[in-house]
């Protein structure tokens, strides 16, 4: 019996797209070649697309609001979220490679808007390959703060090029975050931990936070419980292992 | 002097120009695709297919040792795009390095090159298809210089590498287009190289449908590019892929050629002519009178020629499916393939969650 209902893969009462609906293989290939739109250069960004009451298009060239905050494979949107509330005046977005899920967290945040006027207008999400964009989205220093929570592990030695963390990529990393702008990284596989840890310690261009400047950090308590992936290994008592670093001038 | 040379076989090999000895031989674990000497002569950097640039130091430059076989060490890398070209700044402050994703990068060359080059100074954003070729235009009164980059987009560009910021485009394929009075078919105006005279403003660029150069003239004052002059090769069909310029002597030699011909008994061709007359310090672009050399009035003249390409003269025909491989080498390499999207799903049908159950 076929039924047509428009939007049943929205939640009528919560206005929330339904998960199952959204289904998507855990990985994706960071090697393949884009077919998703890149912008040709930060002042390409199109702001009045992603933060339509804060930026609205007439005076998008004077606008002096920047992104801030970049979730680096965001997933289904879980730490956006909660950082949306925490730093309202903070524009911020989510860098997701799965079209899926990105169109999963497009329709959370969509919902969200609808349910709580004047929320939420400061998070976004853009399907792209941040592993070759990052420069294209932001300019130099521009990120305060970087965010990857869980990222994929590539087990395998041959794949270890494609971690989202690497000694070269953290390069770029530097160049768009600004001196003092923070790096949080956070995951479940102890091997993956140690290697994060190591490339952000042997680059010239981050320094680890101190254990006060840590505690003192609301955003650090997040990294392990605002993510789905997150509840999820607090759910199996998995532990985590978190490396939280600062961008640098280089010693000359 | 150093001389660097690279190809295929997966080795980098430096020679002296004094003894012509090569004095090193690097080995790469891939395809090396661009390769760069910084302006001290103390380290040799090369790049490959897979977007890493490595580094290795030389022993001073008299080395009359046989080849010592150095291992090089990764300086940066553009995640899994080639690299296109690599350049050193004139004030040796930093390494450009330019992809086949449109983007070129600025980067701090450090004092420990080995250590790798972390500081990004900026990236040049602009290229609307993969960058093919660096230059920097360097004069005694202005020694920081301008990057001048050329592209797929038919575009030759100006930066200031600073800043990251693009200072002019110029659109050479449409200046190009606006010359030929039948139409050409398809577009094959990407620069395929690009060559700044020393101590003079002008940038030749070489364009793949272009028998000749196009002359471009910058002005250092309103950086600016402006059309100076086509120079046209005629009675032969020849168009250059590859352009150096002489230190002294204002003469900007041109190469074209390719190996693996298909459509020819010929396994390799190359062809070499040179363009002379170009007058240094010479700000007024219309003082210039580029001429285009007959073989016989070539430095080296016969000889050279037939050292450098076999023989004197080369069959029309030859040239012909040189210009034609050359053409479907740059495409196959650097021009992206687009799919249609039933043509993407169909590649992926062996993916678990693409088959359909049965």
């Amino acid at each position: 019996m076929m039924e047509s209902k428009p939007n049943q893969t929205i939640n009528k009462t919560t206005g929330l797209p339904r998960k199952r609906f959204y289904r998507a293989r855990a990985h994706s290939n960071p090697l393949s070649d884009s077919h998703f739109p890149v912008p040709l250069s930060p002042s390409h960004v199109d702001y009045s697309l992603h933060y339509p009451q804060l930026v609205p298009s007439a005076d998008q060239t004077d606008s002096s609001k920047k992104i801030q905050f970049a979730d680096i494979g965001c997933g289904f949107g879980g730490l956006l979220i909660s950082l949306s509330t925490l730093f309202p005046e903070t524009l911020m977005i989510g860098m997701e490679l799965r079209d899926k899920v990105t169109e999963y967290v497009k329709e959370r945040i969509l919902g969200l808007r609808v349910a709580n006027p004047g929320r939420y207008q400061n998070i976004s999400v853009v399907r792209t390959n941040s592993m070759k964009y990052i420069p294209n989205y932001f300019e130099k220093g521009q990120l305060t703060k970087m965010f990857f929570l869980f990222p994929d592990p590539h087990f395998k030695e041959k794949n270890h090029r494609r971690r989202v963390i690497s000694p070269h990529l953290l390069d770029e990393y530097a160049y768009v975050l600004e001196v003092g702008g923070i790096i949080y990284t956070i995951t479940d596989v102890e091997e993956l931990g140690d290697w994060m840890k190591s490339c952000l310690e042997n680059h010239p261009m981050f320094e680890a936070l101190s254990e006060e400047e840590l505690e003192d950090d609301h955003v650090v308590k997040l990294l392990s419980t605002a993510t789905e992936e997150g509840q999820k290994v607090a759910r199996n008592e998995g532990q985590t292992f978190q490396a939280v670093y600062r961008q640098i001038v280089p010693a000359s | 002097m150093l001389f660097v040379s690279a190809g295929d076989d997966k080795l980098v090999k430096v020679w002296s120009t004094q003894s012509w000895r090569c004095i090193s031989t690097v080995c790469s674990e891939k395809r090396v695709s661009a390769i760069a000497v910084s302006n001290d002569g103390l380290h040799v950097c090369f790049a490959d297919k897979f977007g890493v640039v490595w580094v290795v130091d030389l022993p001073g430059v008299d080395g009359n040792e046989a080849s010592l076989n150095k291992k090089a060490v990764p300086l940066l890398a553009h995640y899994c795009s080639i690299i296109t070209g690599l350049e050193f700044s004139p004030d040796g402050r930093f390494i450009v390095s330019a992809d086949r994703d449109f983007k070129i990068r600025v980067t701090v060359f450090p004092k420990k090159p080995l250590d790798g080059a972390h500081e990004i100074q900026s990236f040049c954003l602009g290229h609307t298809e993969f960058v093919s070729c660096l230059a920097f235009i360097s004069t005694s009164d202005c020694l920081q210089g301008f990057l001048v980059s050329g592209g797929g987009d038919s575009t030759v560009r100006l930066w200031d590498i600073i800043s990251g910021s693009l200072l002019d485009s110029c659109e050479v394929g449409a200046k190009v287009g606006d010359l030929k009075s039948d139409a050409t078919e398809g577009n094959c105006s990407t620069v395929t190289d690009i060559c700044t005279i020393p101590d003079c403003t002008l940038i030749a660029v070489a364009i793949q449908s272009l028998q000749g150069i196009m002359l471009l003239s910058c002005d250092l004052q309103s950086q600016t590019l402006s059309l100076a002059k086509v120079v046209s090769i005629v009675g032969e069909n020849f168009i250059p892929t590859s352009l150096g310029s002489s230190i002294s002597g204002g003469l900007l030699w041109m190469v074209t050629g390719g190996s693996k011909l298909l459509s020819s008994d010929l396994s390799s061709l190359s062809r070499v002519k040179v363009i002379s007359g170009f007058k240094k310090n010479s700000p007024d672009s219309s003082e210039q009178e580029p001429v285009v050399l007959a073989d016989s009035e070539i430095p080296g003249g016969a000889k050279l020629l037939e050292k450098l390409q076999g023989s004197v003269s080369i069959d029309e025909k030859v040239l012909l499916a040189a210009a034609d491989a050359v053409k479907t080498a740059m495409c196959n390499l650097l021009i992206k393939k687009q799919y249609s999207v039933e043509k993407r799903e169909f590649r992926k049908r062996t993916r678990n969650d693409k088959k359909t159950r049965q």
